[in-house]
């Protein structure tokens, strides 16, 4: 048996190619294993497709899960960039660390609720309160999928398992959760809304921090029956969009996001060449916010160029004061309502980097020569011992 | 786990009778207080002081795990031939500590002296008129002289300094320059400590007579020389390594070790033009995460560490087996005491052998390398970091709280600037371009470690890493053959690294020449299996002569080199093997072979290091006997002489003479 089914690369001539010539098979990985149907297959194109759209160079990612169902999805995708498909809860650690040391690695974290909000709360949280630059998507499905579907922690009280017990222990929000940690880019949404997804996921990845993302995403096989408050069909009839964004790319190029492209970019492809600033070069922007009812516009220009867009869709969001946010999504959830899109964002939020102070250097990149204080400093300070 | 032919040494006390002979840098004295009255500076600077006279000394804590208001000690030997390891034996007690006064008179044998506070009359619950009191009213004389509580708490410390001098005959002039440095920019405080030390100064000169037969005399100075504890050098170790990641979370007796290393990269990794970092150091929120960090770290590139102690090591076990797996580098420093659980944190002990050796479930085996003093703390710091990355697995520094957190005399610490560090097998982006394919798991050149890539380098590099299984390729496997093939390897590969950790040291005596029934084997055979064989039988049999052997690991070292010479000294010459690293090497199974008694020394119950050697080596059962010392407090040579005395004894003729002077020898 073998989860991992490689793809065949064939690529079409009129398949459409981003502007460092890739098309959005270059962005795939190898072929999925997850039930027909199950949630976290959608997320996986939606993540295809937002690394595509921005253009980044593959292999400058790091793509990185615990265990789980969901956690297995990142062989699924960008299958030129290193994965680490860590332990159980433990990724946000392995992100910290991997950061630590090459802060030009886009990270992209993928987890469970069982993963997230069960064994690896703890490391979820400091993650979060450290600012690891990261984007993490939680795909949420309310169970175990990969252990054969008891409740997780972030099953509502009242929804039914498939043989038939009723969950009595109150959920763990991981939205409200990121709001009271101080996360600095909380977002909610939906495996069956792509065309919310991806520009939140963009969105996340130009964020200078930890951008959080939790991310219905029914099982099919466990938790997608009547009485599941997880369901595709609980989540469609419940879920409002409050908020929609909508996500121009600006400097994005092949140096990466940000432009940094500090000494690890090599670039393979031919398509790599094309300078992003090309005249020809059309930028590729997904029209998805058409079907919403236009709301007042609030526009947050990244750190790397980009410029979010945001679009109240209740008028009575108000999306930049984080208390105003935990209130309102803690309401309607009350209410009954699944309020989704990108509810919260600090675009000057300080990451680890800031807050360290951390040279703009890669560490992996600094020669020895400037670690090592060598044999003179080391003779001074033995007269410090005697 | 302990064979049942194998015993445990215990320290009774020694009721040797101290007679007031003179004796010159010989001697051991400890100093009582109660935690948080500021003694910890006063005692440190009576070491140095010491240590500036260019007397081998040696300072141990025995600290409890309390930031305020319980018994402390520290002990202070020194040893003019250099033997500062532990010693029960005080010849000298400075009692500033009421709730101790009892026990601590009682530890004493006949003829040593008290020094106590006199300003209030002494608890009189010991009757030793065998000793020798010497009553200085410290806090009366310092409530005379200075204003303040506080002051006059930490300047009585400083005054029984002065008594000490004057008793021990420590040269005002080093003290005094001590403390010139140490408050160079508070004259304030300068003024009080130096007359806090003339006031027990004069008043002990004045009422006693100074020095004492024991009693301190200059050596000649060596520059070769630095007081430095093993947690300051590891970390002085990981700077010059390069390592620029650093996780942890604060566990005593490892968290010395993360300042210090912040402390020297604040000094020398701090980018002179921007005056921004060159390392990251993250505080996690546990060592699960700490090991996270650290492996993700040195799996994206960098040279990463993590310090802790044994609950860390428990913690991290599920990480670690990762990282044995998914062939990620990674370095450990297990700073070792008392289990277990919470056990007695403030007190050593080496209970972690077999932990390191075989962390985490499944088939694991680790590098371990085991420091017997800062000095090797500095240079296997060092070697960790090579070690990890040439085979691509975590690697443990061994240490423990007597080595960490004590003061020791080293060898000056030295850097050679053309050494670089070994990165292995890592492949460069034009390596890749070179490349068709690139497999992560894949072999090619037989030495059982396969080049590895470092993620945002190349497309050609991409793998995924993974702890489930894995074939060769680096693909997902369920396959019997695929998985068992990448497991051999990674035997192979461990078991390789035997050659590239540091060899053993060996400090040689000659064969020792004692007469035994039939062989020391035969004899200890006879005891083990007594119900196999009946008693008697092994008397039948001739007279022959046995090797002994002393084989030790980590802070052991001092104590058993000290026994060493003792027992060579008096005729009864052993070899000794100190094992600096895991797996063991060729060299460790020829010692163990090549002699008929072997004696393992450690300080655990339950003869860890023992047993790793039976499980490694082909050393059988009867040749290794055990001497096991874990009540926290470090070696002392007098436990290892009565060990090897009494295991000799129990192989040889009852009323053999050689046996008989052995007895006499501790
Ligand atoms: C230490 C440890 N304990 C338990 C498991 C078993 N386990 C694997 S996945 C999983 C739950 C995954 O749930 P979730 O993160 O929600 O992912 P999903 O499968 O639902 O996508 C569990 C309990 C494990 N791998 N490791
Ligand atoms: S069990 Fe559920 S979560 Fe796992 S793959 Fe199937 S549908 Fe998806
Ligand atoms: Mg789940």
């Amino acid at each position: 048996m073998t989860t991992s089914i490689p793809k065949p690369r064939i690529h079409h001539p009129s398949l459409e190619r981003n502007s460092i010539g890739l098309t959005r098979r270059d962005y795939e990985g190898s072929m999925s294993t997850l039930c027909a149907g199950c949630g976290h297959d959608s997320v996986t194109a939606a993540i295809i497709r937002a690394f595509w759209e921005l253009s980044i160079p593959p292999h400058r990612v790091a793509k990185l899960s615990g265990i789980g169902c969901s956690s297995k999805t990142p062989t699924y995708f960008l299958r030129e960039a290193h994965g680490f498909n860590s332990v159980h809860g433990r990724m946000p650690s392995i992100a910290t660390g991997a950061g630590a040391a090459n802060r030009d690695l886009i990270m992209i974290g993928i987890s469970g609720d069982g993963d997230s909000l069960s064994i690896g709360l703890g490391q979820f949280c400091h993650a979060m309160r450290r600012g690891v630059r990261m984007l993490y998507v939680l795909e949420n499905n309310g169970v175990y999928g990969l252990t054969k579907g008891q409740f997780s922690a972030s099953a509502d009280v009242g929804t039914k398992a498939k043989r038939g017990e009723v969950n009595r222990n109150e959920p763990i929000d991981p939205v409200l959760l990121a709001l009271s940690l101080g996360a600095t880019f909380v977002a909610r949404s939906f495996s069956g809304d792509r065309e919310q997804l991806v520009p939140i996921l963009k969105a996340g990845l130009a964020h200078r921090g930890f951008a959080f993302i939790d991310v219905i995403s029914p099982c099919v096989t466990f938790n997608d029956h009547e009485g599941s408050t997880k369901s595709y069909r609980f989540t469609r009839d419940h879920m409002r969009e409050v908020i929609a964004a909508d996500f121009t790319d600006g400097a994005v190029r092949d140096g990466g996001l940000d432009g940094a492209g500090n000494g690890h970019a090599i670039h393979a492809d031919p398509g790599d060449e094309t300078p992003a600033e090309s005249p020809d070069l059309v930028p590729i922007r997904t029209e998805i916010t058409a079907a919403y009812a236009p709301g007042s516009v609030h526009e947050i220009r990244m750190h790397d160029g980009s410029t979010v867009r945001l679009r109240k869709i209740d008028e009575n969001f108000e999306s930049t004061d984080r208390d105003a946010v935990y209130a309102y999504v803690r309401e309607r959830q009350r209410a009954g309502e699944i309020p989704t899109g990108l509810l919260y964002m600090e675009p000057e939020a300080l990451d680890m980097h800031a807050m360290e102070g951390t040279v703009a250097r890669p560490l992996v990149d600094l020669a020895f020569e400037s670690l090592c204080p060598g044999a003179g400093k080391l003779d001074a300070l033995m007269e410090e011992f005697r | 786990m302990i064979a049942d032919h194998t015993q445990t040494a215990t320290t009774p006390h020694d009721t040797r009778s101290i007679a007031a002979a003179l004796r010159v840098n010989d001697f051991a004295f400890r100093i009582a207080t109660v935690n948080g009255t500021g003694s910890a500076s006063a005692n440190g600077l009576l070491m140095q002081a010491i240590f500036r006279m260019g007397i081998p000394v040696s300072g141990k804590n025995v600290f409890p795990s309390n930031i305020q208001g319980l018994p402390t000690w520290y002990e202070i030997r020194v040893n003019h031939r250099g033997h500062v390891a532990r010693t029960p034996n005080f010849d000298l007690v400075v009692a500033m500590n009421n709730a101790t006064y009892g026990r601590d008179l009682m530890e004493l044998a006949p003829g040593a002296y008290v020094l106590f506070d006199s300003s209030w009359p002494m608890p009189d619950a010991v009757h030793r008129p065998d000793l020798r009191f010497l009553g200085v009213p410290l806090a009366r004389l310092c409530a005379d002289a200075f204003s303040g509580g506080r002051a006059r708490l930490l300047l009585k410390n400083i005054a029984y300094v002065g008594a000490l001098a004057a008793l021990l005959e420590i040269p005002l002039d080093i003290i005094d320059t001590l403390l010139a440095e140490q408050f160079s920019s508070k004259k304030k405080l300068l003024d009080s400590n130096f007359a806090a030390v003339r006031i027990g100064y004069d008043y002990a000169q004045a009422h006693f007579e100074c020095p004492l037969p024991i009693r301190l005399a200059a050596m000649p100075a060596s520059d070769d020389r630095v007081l430095i504890d093993g947690n300051t050098a590891a970390a002085l170790g990981c700077v010059y390594a390069g390592a620029t990641v650093g996780a942890w979370y604060p566990i005593t007796p490892a968290t010395s070790l993360m300042d210090a290393f912040r402390m020297f990269c604040a000094r020398y990794r701090v980018d002179p033009e921007s005056g921004q970092n060159l390392f990251h150091i993250v505080q996690a929120e546990d060592e699960l995460s700490a090991a996270g960090i650290v492996i993700g770290a040195s799996w994206a590139g960098a040279r990463s560490f993590t310090p802790t102690s044994g609950p860390g090591i428990s913690l991290m076990s599920e990480f670690i087996g990762l990282a044995y797996y998914a062939e990620v580098p990674a370095v450990f420093f297990d700073v070792q005491r008392t289990g277990p659980s919470t056990g007695m944190p403030t007190r050593t002990q080496q209970g972690d052998l077999m932990l390191t050796a075989y962390a985490s479930h499944g088939d694991t085996k680790h590098v371990v390398l085991y420091p017997a003093d800062p000095g090797e703390c500095f240079t296997m710091a060092v070697a960790a970091f090579d070690l990890a990355e040439r085979f691509q697995t975590p690697v443990f520094v061994l240490s423990d709280l007597d080595i960490a957190m004590n003061d020791w005399l080293c060898p000056r610490f030295r850097w050679n600037d053309t050494w670089r560090p070994d990165r292995g097998s890592v492949l460069t982006a034009e390596q890749l371009e070179g490349m068709t394919q690139y497999f992560r798991y894949l072999d090619d050149d037989g030495d059982h470690i396969a080049a590895r890539t470092l993620p945002g380098v190349h497309p050609r590099g991409a793998y995924f890493t993974r702890g489930s299984g894995h074939t060769r390729l680096g693909t997902y496997t369920e396959d019997a053959d695929d998985y068992v093939e990448v497991m051999e390897r990674l035997a192979a590969k461990i078991d390789s690294a035997a050659d590239a950790v540091p060899q053993p040291v060996m400090y040689s005596g000659a064969a020792v020449q004692v007469p035994v029934v039939h062989s020391a084997l035969g004899s200890i055979q006879a005891t083990a299996r007594q119900d196999a064989r009946g008693p008697g039988e092994a008397s039948d049999a001739g007279r022959s002569r046995v090797r002994v052997g002393l084989v030790s690991i980590g802070s052991c070292d001092a104590a058993v080199r000290e026994a060493v010479d003792r027992m060579s000294e008096r005729g009864l010459p052993v070899d000794y093997m100190r094992i600096r690293g895991f797996p063991f090497n060729d060299r460790v199974e020829a010692f163990l072979l090549e002699h008929e008694i072997v004696f393992v020394i450690e300080q655990n119950r339950d003869a860890q290091l023992r047993s790793l050697l039976l499980l490694e080596t082909q050393a059988t059962k009867d040749r290794l006997r055990s001497i096991r010392d874990y009540g926290g407090v470090p070696l002392s040579a007098d436990v290892v002489i009565r060990g090897v005395l009494l295991g000799v004894a129990d192989a040889t003729e009852p009323h053999d003479t050689a046996t008989v002077e052995l007895r006499s020898a501790v």
